[in-house]
């Protein structure tokens, strides 16, 4: 596969690290009442959806950029690759 | 001995003239010759027997297609097995030699398997071996072991070389024939970047075994000339000898180019084949199209063969398979055959056409009706004819070349989960709509099968996916026969026909296993192995479909086609692997002082592809344990030095990078002083152990940050995914420098006097205090890195520099280490020594075990957040009785305390609901004088001093043991302060 990094074009997917859904990004609050559940739901509970699925891959043995990219898994089909980092800070990630 | 059957013509050089040798016999054959044309030219029809009837064939196609024609090529090393006589290119000297034979090719002791043939039908080895089961592995097994598979390994390594190689370019076109030359023009003159790739080492395709012309040339010679003007423009990269395997995701083909396969040895420097990555936008497929055969009973003797492949043979090659030749077939492409062997002077018995409106002819005579059986030994010498009017005639003819329409080459478009769909004008499957990304499927491969249909679809393909703008320019004019078949696939009657002639699969077969209930086609494909053999079924597939389909009283289609899969032909797994074998298969690590402690004769261990220094034997040591407890009491009392680089380090760098380390260790950081150092647990989201390693904060902004030898790269990655995913608005940078730092542990109690020889600096035990850090300089200018920080439990330093300066250091400490006896010393001692002190190492964070189990759950900072935090709180990682971390040692000194063993209970039984924990290492303790070990222990801090038994039913050990502190040495931590 290629995947189209969006700071060096596109890559081959040998270069990158496969860490599987995206939603790992969406850490829950630990301060939360609801904390032991949240992170029971954030470690062990996934969809292994057959469609469309927005991944993390590392770019190893490149820049090491961390990505979401949206992809097929069905079709192996890439229709959107975003930096992670953009990805934490629009979802309202911040210090 | 002549060429009796070579004919005249053909693109074989008959000037130069090639030696080989066929089952020990020597022929000769020319420049341009494939072993399969040059066995025929010297009348040898005979190449093989059959997989498991052990019948007598020959060549059945001239291509890549062929199930019958494989020989052992070559000797020696060299050897390969199952090389298709068909496409191994002729060379001086070549050594062939025919396989799956008991005794010789013509006197095969194994062919009493065809006289019990009615025994060995389909699924014959699932119903005769089931009993007695006991029999399966001493009786059945060893014998159909001996029996199955084709052709022999030279059991030698294989002394050829294999490369890999990436390509990129815009148009990709598989196949030289008429459409893929015509599409290779068309972009070639366009400037666009373009590879033209083909199996053959003669680009054309069936452009060189057809007659027609092309705008009044042959079309070989018009193949001849347009690959002179694609050869002339730089932006068109020709790859001949190179076989386009599969179709990957996002257009990327994996392509074998046959490098020196035509060559008796490859030329120096050259490898044997490379195994080509080809990016590509898009993709011309113009694979062509494979001719299919007609089941009749006894169709497989040597001489009978497809028509096209005759074809080849006498136009291409100047071959004829014999001088009388016979024709059965169900289209027209039977009577071009005919004609052209006649044009040749080859006399044509006659042309048998199940169609009742079969052309005539002038030349020869042409029978309406079948092909109902053949005779002849090792050879065909008669074939029987039923006419149309019921009557029966016997040809002689020692050749008898097939016809049944043709399979355009569709496995390429269904790599990515595509499947063809029938056209009945062609009575075959064509490309589906669901092509691999970029692709055009143009020529033969499309079901174009006339020259013209070709050379019109290539082009267009070309223009299309290039959007070349204007009108293409006329094409040359040439033949533009429409196709006219009628499906025919056996012959009504036939039993022992074959469908499957690898692997020896007949209509009856077929029958049979619908017969028992075997309706799929993927069944039927894995219960006769019909198109299971190395050609994957290229000739076999359809018959077995189209009778299948008969049989259930359904369409082709509605029966569908297995499914496609990469590779397209046969590939050797030496090209898959390419350089990455031996030593390039599993790259080793280097310390920078590898080479100071090979001349100190260590023995080394990997260790996450490093290698390192396991001891250092001296001389009189003859075993292991001498060497490694004289450094474990050389450094205790004295000075040690021990190589450590191989320890993962990442530099943390930011305003926030104290923050940043309080997230990713379960321990606090925000308040450790500047030149400290800290030890620092990490923890995994679940609230397991991940890494240990120090941090030592250098300045403000900057800690670096060590990890475990192995897990270097992961927690590496792990960092970076808490800062980028997690943390993005931390202002903080990392970056791994495990190889840009050489580190050397000084440990002993000697060990700050040594150093005190080299650094600039104060290091008295004031100035320089246990877990300080800084950076330093040392031998007057050079810039260091040390840090006071003991795995050994002694006073101990570890200190480092620029990698480029490593083995000058090592050096360095050795020579003024010397006054202290100093003693270099490797990973087993090392590991004795923390055992001794009950640090936790890889065999504690094993990926079960939580900081409490490790006793470490006080370090759990609860007034911070930190990955695992939440989850290591869980009620199932906290309950009373959890494991904690022991010491385990021997009631009786002499006792081994194994690792791996399992603690039990002093009375009671010993099984797994009784276990109550278990070591984790062990070694033999030289300054306690007996085996000691660290564990796991239910409960364990309560347990101290209590006896149990530590047990390893596997290996029948049993010792008593007594639950002790893990710090057997030096509990209160007076050395490494002094």
């Amino acid at each position: 596969m290629i995947i189209e990094h969006p700071l060096l074009g596109p890559r081959d997917s040998s270069e990158f690290t496969y860490m599987g859904d995206a939603k790992l990004i969406d850490r829950p609050d630990p301060e939360a009442e609801t904390a032991a559940r949240d992170f029971y739901e954030y470690g062990y509970l996934r969809d292994n959806p057959a469609g469309w699925h927005d991944e993390l891959w590392f770019h190893e043995q490149g820049d090491r950029s961390w990505l979401v990219v949206t992809r097929n898994t069905l079709t192996h089909e890439i229709s959107k690759v975003e930096l992670a980092r953009d990805v934490a800070r629009a979802r309202g990630r911040s210090k | 001995m002549t060429q009796k059957n070579r004919l005249s013509g053909g693109q074989i050089d008959p000037n130069e003239t090639f030696s080989f040798k066929f089952d020990g016999k020597s022929y000769q054959g020319h420049k341009g010759d494939t072993l399969a044309s040059a066995l025929l030219a010297n009348g040898v029809r005979l190449m093989g027997r059959s997989f498991k009837y052990h019948r007598p064939r020959g060549v059945l196609t001239a291509g890549s297609e062929e199930p019958n024609a494989l020989v052992e090529l070559r000797t020696g090393a060299r050897q390969e097995p199952n090389t298709r006589a068909t496409t191994a290119e002729l060379f001086d000297g070549l050594v062939a030699k025919s396989q799956n034979r008991l005794g010789s090719l013509r006197f095969d002791a194994m062919a009493i398997n065809d006289r019990f043939s009615n025994f060995l039908t389909a699924g014959f080895y699932y119903k005769t071996f089931m009993w007695p089961k006991a029999f399966w592995e001493k009786v059945y097994e060893p014998i159909i072991r001996k029996a199955a598979g084709l052709g022999s390994l030279s059991l030698e390594d294989d002394p050829d070389v294999y490369d890999k190689g990436f390509l990129h370019c815009d148009l990709l076109i598989i196949g030289s024939g008429p459409a893929g030359l015509s599409a290779a023009l068309t972009a070639g003159r366009s400037g666009a970047q373009v590879i033209l790739a083909d199996e053959d080492f003669r680009m054309g395709g069936r452009l060189n075994s057809e007659t027609h012309e092309i705008g009044g040339t042959s079309g070989a010679q018009w193949a001849a000339a347009t690959m002179a003007e694609l050869s002339a423009l730089p932006n068109v990269r020709i790859m001949t000898r190179t076989t386009v395997i599969g179709a990957f995701d996002h257009g990327i083909y994996g392509a074998v180019e046959r490098v020196s396969d035509h060559l008796a040895t490859p030329e120096a420097g050259k490898p044997r084949q490379i195994l080509w990555r080809i990016y590509t936008k898009h993709t011309v497929l113009a694979a062509g199209a494979t001719e299919r055969p007609i089941a009749f009973e006894n169709n497989d003797r040597p001489g009978i063969m497809l028509a096209s492949a005759m074809r080849t043979y006498a136009n291409r090659f100047a071959v004829t398979a014999d001088q009388r030749v016979a024709i059965f077939t169900n289209n027209d492409d039977g009577h071009r055959t005919a004609a052209d062997l006649h044009a040749k002077g080859v006399k044509i018995a006659a042309v048998v056409d199940v169609r009742a409106d079969a052309p005539s002819s002038m030349d020869y005579e042409v029978l309406h009706g079948e092909v109902v059986n053949t005779k002849g030994r090792l050879g065909l010498s008669f074939a029987e004819v039923k006419l149309a009017d019921g009557s029966t005639r016997t040809l002689e003819a020692g050749a008898l070349g097939v016809s049944g329409g043709w399979n355009p080459n569709v496995h390429m478009t269904c790599h990515q989960r595509g499947r063809p769909t029938w056209n009945s004008d062609l009575a075959a499957f064509v490309p589906g709509a669901d092509l691999p990304m970029g692709m055009v499927v143009a020529g033969a491969a499309n079901g174009d099968l006339s020259t013209h249909g070709a050379l019109l679809g290539g082009a267009q393909a070309a223009k299309s996916l290039l959007g070349i703008k204007g009108r293409l320019p006329k094409l040359p004019e040439t033949e533009d026969a429409p196709v006219n078949v009628t499906p025919f696939w056996y012959v009504e009657g036939a039993s022992r026909a074959w469908i499957d002639q690898q692997n020896d699969v007949t209509v009856k077969d077929v029958k049979l296993s619908h017969q028992e209930g075997f309706r799929s086609v993927e069944h039927l494909k894995r219960y006769t192995t019909l198109g299971m053999a190395t050609d994957q079924g290229k000739t076999s597939n359809m018959g077995g479909l189209a009778i299948m389909a008969e049989l259930a009283g359904k369409t082709i289609p509605e029966v569908g086609t297995t499914i496609f899969r990469p590779p397209y032909t046969p590939t050797a797994i030496g090209v898959l692997a390419g350089r990455h074998t031996g030593q390039d298969f599993h790259p080793k690590r280097l310390t920078p002082s590898h080479k100071w402690a090979e001349e100190r004769g260590a023995v080394f261990v990997e260790v996450g592809n490093w290698l390192r220094a396991q001891w250092f034997p001296i001389a009189g040591e003859t075993h292991w344990r001498e060497s490694v407890d004289r450094e474990v009491l050389a450094t205790r009392k004295s000075v040690g030095v021990c190589d450590v680089t191989t320890l993962g380090k990442v530099d943390v760098q930011g305003p926030d990078a104290a923050q940043f380390l309080n997230m990713v260790y379960c321990n606090g950081f925000a308040k450790l002083a500047v030149g400290k150092t800290r030890y620092g647990l990490m923890l995994r989201e679940d609230g397991i152990a991940m890494d240990d390693g120090t941090a030592a904060r250098l300045a403000e902004d900057h800690f670096v940050v060590t990890t475990t030898t192995a897990n270097a790269l992961p927690v590496y990655r792990h960092m970076e995914f808490v800062r980028q995913c997690l943390a993005p608005d931390m202002d903080v940078q990392l970056i791994s420098t495990t190889e840009a730092w050489a580190q050397y542990a000084v440990a002993g109690p000697n060990a700050r006097k040594l150093l005190e020889k080299i650094v600039d600096v104060d290091i008295s035990n004031d100035a320089f205090p246990f877990m300080a850090c800084a950076n330093i300089t040392i031998c007057g200018g050079l810039r260091a890195r040390l840090f006071r920080i003991s795995f050994s439990g002694e006073l101990a330093y570890e200190i480092a520099v620029p990698t480029a300066y490593g083995d000058a250091l090592m050096r360095k400490i050795m020579e003024v280490g010397e006054e202290f006896n100093i003693t270099p010393y490797g990973t087993e001692a090392l590991g004795v020594m923390r055992i001794e002190k009950g640090h936790a190492a890889g065999n504690e964070l094993n990926g079960t075990t939580t900081a409490a189990n490790l006793g470490m759950g006080h370090m759990v900072s609860s007034l911070k957040d930190s990955i695992g935090k939440v989850l290591s709180q869980r009620d199932g990682l906290n309950a009373d009785g959890d494991l904690r971390q022991v010491g385990i040692k021997p009631v009786d000194p002499a006792d081994p305390v194994p690792a791996g063993a399992h603690l039990m209970n002093a009375d009671g039984p010993v099984d797994a609901t009784h276990d109550q924990g278990y070591a984790t290492s062990a070694c033999y303790s030289p300054n306690l004088g007996h085996s000691i070990a660290i564990g796991f222990l239910k409960n364990g801090s309560e347990r101290m001093g209590e006896r149990m038994r530590l047990v390893s039913p596997l290996t029948g050990v049993e010792t008593e043991v007594e639950i002790v502190s893990a710090h057997f040495i030096d509990p209160d931590g007076e050395r490494l302060r002094a």
